[in-house]
């Protein structure tokens, strides 16, 4: 085991996966010579060539549209979306071409791209940085859209998804960069959780909380929080599951926690209106409905636009609003 | 101007004052400033750079979340920004604080924007200066469809005609929005200035990732003239910015200038520019730096005393001070500001939203915390 920065194992999956594979590259803004913003990508140019990691010209509808091309010449390219806010300009190309391509083709065309996307907020940055555009990609047939949640995760997930044959959105916690975790950089898939798989991070009786990204840390706080007790959360015992992938979602990972616990919170940075929560908020109503004791309740971002910085704290949801919101539904 | 006058497509740099202080004529650029302007001009470039220092050591300080330096374009931005009218309307990036200036936006308001107090919020119409654009290049389409508004309430040709301005760089070009404003500005004959300032770098990538021919020349292709000056010399940047904002009004189209500068300091103060580029270009630039060229031509002149300098240093310590003390003191927005201006009215949903937030801050008073 090897203890890296979340940022770090995508580092070594991304390597790890072009050694395996050389037909897979690497294509995006500032992602050759200076390693990515967030330096996700350093030192890979410098070891695969600039043919297998591209410094793109600054237009994300190119990116985009260029790696379908590269897909349908049987590359695998994974892309780098700089920022959140910055996908739109390719959403075209990923709404209207890379989800439908294997429909419209009956199958005889695979786009096998990877769109890495750092999402959310909490670093302090301006508008467009720190957004959760994730529920788009995840109504958008055809594509899978998954969340690695910590190093572990970033590690063999990017690597499942650059393997899968299906176009993946590939969104990654901003804030939780430096978070740092244990990785087997030495092993192989094979033993991975597949990236299609909801896990629980935690066991507990009382309420399920379903999370994903960079909530899984502050779902895991909010559990070791409750457990504790104290003056306003009495001992209670929350299993925390970490969705992992937005879609298709894991719903027999997600029910079979909620029928033990009878109770479930879903909680993401995303606005409650219309989020992923309202999707899972429904299923599980629907597949657990004699197994719940209170209704299923959400914890997010509000009707508004991204605020400015000084207001995100308000904004993302922390250990006190998810503990409300178990309380509430404890308390039901 | 039109696309086949000499000026449009030469690797010729327009240049008015060369980088040691020389004012050098050139004929499609005629200009007679009075010392008084170039003392104006002088003052606005030291001006520019102090508040642009001052905000990069507040955010080392952490009292701005991030900043985008200007540093090295104070040309490009004051001379442009001197070029426009009254009633001509701009469109800028996010680095525009020199046009800022020029348009009377206070620079507490963009240290505001970078420290996270607002995303902007001030009045467009009032300063003719838009938001700052953060998505690359999203605003020069604003800008073209602004200059047809122009066009459809019939000001343009008369005597208060009007035109937009458009600022993004290098990187931008390389948008299709960017080259989608290249296109419908000129088949609708656009009253609009494409102000393109070429920093030579995209963050890490330099511009040869963006462009295989001039910036400039890009314009012809689209059908409009296209000019390039030296990004660092005020005065050719005011002259060639003057003209083609007075075609656009006189009804002739757009231009595009490809302001020749470079981007001193990193792209933002999270960007390590060490990691991709060479001190030696550095070097080079700083000999053609935006300022000293000024100063030079006026002290060779005699257009401005020591007692100017000395005047304006203290002029420039005095903003310091004081947008730096307003920064320090500025108060973060009401938390329940979030749910202001998504929409004309506030919707069931939000009020419903902020009705149980409050409650819910208010129950943390109540439990004393």
């Amino acid at each position: 085991m090897t203890t890296l920065t979340l940022s770090k194992a995508l580092n070594a999956g991304l390597r790890k996966a072009m050694e395996n594979d050389p037909k897979v590259l690497i294509m995006g803004e500032d992602v050759g010579k200076l390693g990515g913003v967030f330096r996700v990508t350093d030192g890979l140019q410098k070891d695969f060539g600039e043919d297998r990691v591209i410094d793109t010209p600054l237009a994300e509808s190119g990116i985009v549209g260029t790696a379908i091309g590269l897909a349908l010449r049987g590359f695998r390219p994974v892309c780098e979306i700089q920022f959140d806010g910055f996908v739109f300009p390719a959403t075209n190309q990923i709404v209207t071409q890379l989800a439908k391509m294997r429909y419209r083709s009956r199958g005889n065309v695979a786009l096998p791209v990877t769109i890495r996307i750092p999402c959310g907020g909490g670093i302090g940055a301006v508008e467009h940085h720190s957004e959760s555009p994730e529920v788009l990609f995840a109504h958008t047939a055809g594509l899978r859209v998954v969340a690695c949640a910590d190093a572990a995760d970033a590690f063999t997930m990017i690597q499942q998804s650059i393997s899968s044959d299906d176009p993946v959105i590939f969104f990654e916690p901003k804030r939780r960069y430096w978070d740092k975790g244990e990785v087997d950089v030495a092993d192989g898939l094979a033993a991975a959780l597949p990236f299609d798989r909801a896990r629980v991070v935690l066991d507990g009786t009382d309420v399920t909380l379903l999370c994903y990204g960079p909530m899984v840390r502050t779902g895991l706080e909010s559990a070791l929080a409750a457990r504790e007790g104290g003056p306003n959360h009495h001992g209670h015992s929350i299993e925390v599951v970490d969705v992992r992938s937005l879609s298709p979602l894991d719903m027999e990972t997600i029910t079979a926690s909620v029928r033990r616990t009878g109770r479930c919170v879903v909680a993401h940075e995303a606005p409650v209106y219309a989020g992923l929560g309202a999707e899972i908020a429904a299923r599980v109503t629907e597949q657990c409905f004699y197994h719940l004791e209170a209704p299923v309740l959400r914890v997010g971002g509000f009707a508004t636009p991204y605020p400015p910085s000084r207001l995100e704290d308000h904004y993302l949801p922390d250990l006190d609003r998810v503990l409300d919101a178990v309380d509430r539904t404890l308390e039901f | 101007m039109t696309a086949e006058s000499g000026t449009a497509t030469t690797d010729q740099l327009i240049q008015l004052l060369t980088p040691e202080g020389e004012r050098v004529e050139h004929p499609d650029y005629p200009l007679d400033l009075s010392a008084a302007d170039l003392r104006a001009m002088y003052r606005d470039l030291v001006l520019v750079r102090r508040i642009d220092t001052e905000a990069i050591s507040l955010q080392r300080q952490g009292e701005l979340g991030i900043w985008a330096s200007l540093l090295g374009q104070e040309a490009a931005q004051i001379g442009s920004g001197r070029a426009l009218g009254p009633r001509d309307m701009v469109f800028p990036t996010y680095r525009e604080h020199g046009v800022a200036w020029c348009r009377g936006i206070d620079p507490v308001e963009l240290l505001g924007l970078y420290r996270g107090v607002s995303h902007g919020g001030w009045a467009p119409e009032e300063h003719k200066f838009h938001l700052y654009t953060i998505v690359i290049g999203s605003q020069t389409l604003h800008a073209t469809g602004y200059a047809m508004g122009i066009q459809r309430d019939g000001a343009v040709g008369g005597d208060d005609a009007e035109a937009v301005i458009a600022y993004f760089g290098d990187g931008a070009t390389s948008q299709g929005d960017v080259n989608e404003a290249f296109v419908w500005a000129p088949v609708f004959n656009a009253p609009v200035v494409f102000f393109c300032q070429n920093n030579q770098w995209a963050i890490s990538e330099p511009l040869e990732k963006q462009s295989r021919i001039p910036l400039y020349q890009r314009a012809r292709g689209f059908g409009f003239p296209g000019v390039r000056v030296d990004g660092n010399d005020v005065l050719a940047c005011y002259a060639v910015t003057k003209k083609a904002l007075q075609a656009a009004r006189e009804g002739q189209g757009p231009t595009l200038i490809e302001a020749f500068t470079y981007r001193m300091g990193a792209h933002t103060t999270t960007d390590d520019p060490t990691r991709y580029r060479l001190a030696s270009e550095l070097e080079v630039w700083k000999l053609k730096d935006p300022i000293e060229r000024v100063r030079a031509y006026l002290v060779r002149t005699g257009q401005a005393e020591p007692e100017f300098f000395a005047a304006v240093e203290a002029e420039a310590k005095e903003v310091g001070a004081r947008i730096r003390e307003a920064c320090r003191t500025m108060p973060d927005p009401e938390p329940l500001s979030i749910f202001d201006n998504v929409y004309a009215e506030p919707t069931a949903i939000l009020r419903e939203e902020r009705e149980q937030y409050a409650a819910y801050l208010d129950s943390f008073e109540e439990a004393g915390r």
